[in-house]
């Protein structure tokens, strides 16, 4: 344990960091700061000096990765991010219809998250997955071939399990 | 040509079985047999590059470099760490094939790596696999634990003297880590910017040292490619194109999906594979190889087969294979505004051209998308774009341009309407769901 990381997050990047020649400490910042991220829920400023130290990288390089990489949140976020892909083979396959239906529904602009907390929308450019468009990230799964039914579907059972 | 025996016959064979992903399932259908080939039955790895040579595999990860001369380049004889890289940061719009190869057959690409491996005597290699294919990720590295385990990677690979250690490294999301310096920047963790070259990764890669980078089809198709043969590969496709491709075929069709197809397969078959237009609909654009590509009219398109060579003629670029269909319903200029936003949004913002240029290529195809662009516009864009190619130190900037500049030359109709008349030609409930 460490004030900002359980144990279990510390073994994580232990193991990450093995995967790299001994010199090559900084190769692991990518990893740390996601499994940081995900114990967290986003990445304030002294969780990512202390993934730095405990890496024994100066602060500043992994400043550097979490404001470069996409994936890294440096504010709060909902608990349920809808990531929804707006690039060419979904916005063919009406992403923006997909995108003005969730913010009709959750009653929030892209960026914008809900006062409970629990939901956000971001649009975001392609995942590669093209030919089920349209489709978005929701935490680890591809959510694929979206309808807005399909939507509201998944916004009901995600408020459903917030509740109990 | 053979298409209909070898749709799906060679990278994606066994997708369709259950636990395709499995190590078992991999071996009973005569997986690992082409390192067995190489490793028991003593193939030199001057013989393994010469097959490659032969079979005339080309990087399939846009950039078709011979597959047998890149491997041939990395130094031999040499003592010091060299790296063998996969690059699974697959992100092109369009492109999806890589995420099917890790989904459903995670140890073709392992066995493609390993022999590559001892080809060019490689001891270490990582698999750079997009942060956001967390499915995927887990797949192939559950795929690596199996392999660990009956003894195909580590210490003394099938009891030989050979030993390879292979990793995953996730990305963090950026579409310029697919750029193969950036990559090697990235798992250095640093940011994802790229490198001048030369040196090229052979010289100077990961952490300085001799390097190797392909794309998981192109390891994914190295397996039959030993135990077949090179010729055998070849002559699936056509001279300097050897072998079969997967075209993720996608946009405007009644089944999107991903086809392995000998390559100079005809498009016309490709675009029927995929379920065709919908109802009513004509063909209008299409740009062959991802968004980096020119687009080709829909009528020229129906000519071409689907080659290196053919579509080079063609005025673009086969690149990743990711053929996205546009049809008569939408306008050209929401859709090229809408890949302008991309290369903005993924430039690395270390090329004055790229990182100003990009934006500045948005901005002017909102401005006339949303009614508000000047008949100078056109030639901004023209100069614009031309100001950029050639001017930076990765392709990211030219893939940007090239979809304005080349959508401007097919259809400049559709750019004057709207600087003139404020409005799309097309009906503006363009982009709508297939019916």
């Amino acid at each position: 344990m460490s004030e900002w990381l359980s144990q279990s997050s510390l073994d994580a990047i232990a193991a990450e960091r093995s995967k790299y020649p001994p010199e090559q400490a900084r190769s692991a910042l990518l990893a740390a700061l996601r499994i940081a991220q995900e114990e967290h829920g986003y990445l304030p400023e002294p969780l990512i000096e202390h993934v730095a130290a405990i890496l024994g990288v100066p602060a500043i390089q992994a400043f550097e990765v979490a404001t470069f990489y996409t994936m890294y949140d440096l504010q709060p976020v909902g608990r349920h991010q809808f990531c929804v892909c707006g690039s060419v083979s979904c916005f063919l396959n009406g992403s923006d219809e997909i995108l003005a239906h969730l913010q009709e529904r959750l009653g929030i602009g892209i960026g914008e998250t809900t006062a409970d907390g629990l939901f956000t929308i971001k649009e975001v450019e392609c995942l590669g997955a093209c030919k089920d468009a349209p489709m978005m990230q929701l935490g680890d799964r591809y959510i694929e071939d979206l309808t807005p039914q399909k939507l509201d579907d998944l916004i009901a059972q995600l408020r459903k399990e917030a509740e109990q | 040509m053979t298409t209909e025996t070898y749709v799906n016959g060679v990278t994606l064979r066994n997708r369709g079985l259950p636990d395709s992903h499995r190590l078992q399932v991999y071996q009973d259908t005569g997986g690992y047999q082409a390192l067995r080939k190489v490793l028991l039955e003593g193939m030199t790895p001057e013989q393994i590059i010469n097959e490659m040579k032969t079979s005339a595999l080309r990087g399939r990860g846009g950039a078709g470099f011979p597959t047998g001369l890149k491997w041939s380049f990395m130094p031999k004889g040499v003592t010091g760490r060299k790296y063998l890289l996969c690059n699974a940061d697959e992100g092109e719009p369009g492109t999806c094939k890589d995420r099917d190869i890790m989904r459903y057959e995670p140890h073709r690409l392992i066995e493609g790596m390993i022999i590559g491996a001892y080809a060019m005597g490689a001891r270490a290699g990582y698999i750079f696999i997009r942060g956001e294919f967390i499915e995927p990720i887990r797949i192939v590295e559950a795929a690596l634990a199996e392999a660990y385990a009956a003894g195909l990677l580590g210490e003394k690979i099938l009891g030989t003297d050979f030993s390879f250690d292979l990793y995953v490294h996730r990305g963090a999301g950026a579409y310029i880590c697919g750029e193969e310096t950036a990559l090697m920047e990235a798992l250095e963790g640093k940011k994802g910017q790229p490198r001048f070259k030369p040196p090229f990764p052979a010289s100077y890669g990961l952490y300085g040292q001799p390097t190797t980078i392909n794309n998981v089809e192109t390891f994914a198709s190295v397996p039959d490619i030993i135990t077949r043969g090179g010729q055998w590969f070849l002559d699936l496709g056509k001279p300097n194109n050897g072998g079969t491709k997967i075209f993720s075929v996608t946009g405007h069709v009644r089944r999107p999906g991903n086809f392995e197809v000998p390559m100079g397969t005809p498009f016309a078959e490709l675009l029927e594979m995929a379920g065709g237009l919908r109802p009513g609909r004509k063909l209008k654009a299409v740009i062959p190889g991802g968004t980096s590509t020119a687009m080709v009219a829909g009528a020229q398109m129906m000519e071409v087969t689907m080659d290196y060579d053919s579509i080079s003629k063609a005025g673009s670029a086969l690149g990743a294979g990711s053929v996205i269909i546009i049809d008569d319903s939408v306008c050209i200029v929401k859709v090229v505004e809408r890949i302008a936003r991309f290369y903005m949004h993924e430039s690395c913002g270390q090329c004055t051209p790229c990182r100003e240029g990009m934006g500045w290529l948005w901005r002017v195809m909102h401005r006339i998308e949303n009614g508000q662009g000047r008949e100078s516009d056109l030639e901004l864009l023209q100069n614009v774009g031309s100001r950029i190619e050639g001017r930076t130190i990765c392709a990211l900037a030219d893939g940007g341009v090239a979809p304005v500049t080349s959508s401007l030359r097919l259809f400049p109709d559709e750019y004057l309407h709207h600087v003139r008349h404020k409005t799309c030609l097309v009906g503006a409930d363009a982009a709508r769901r297939v019916a």
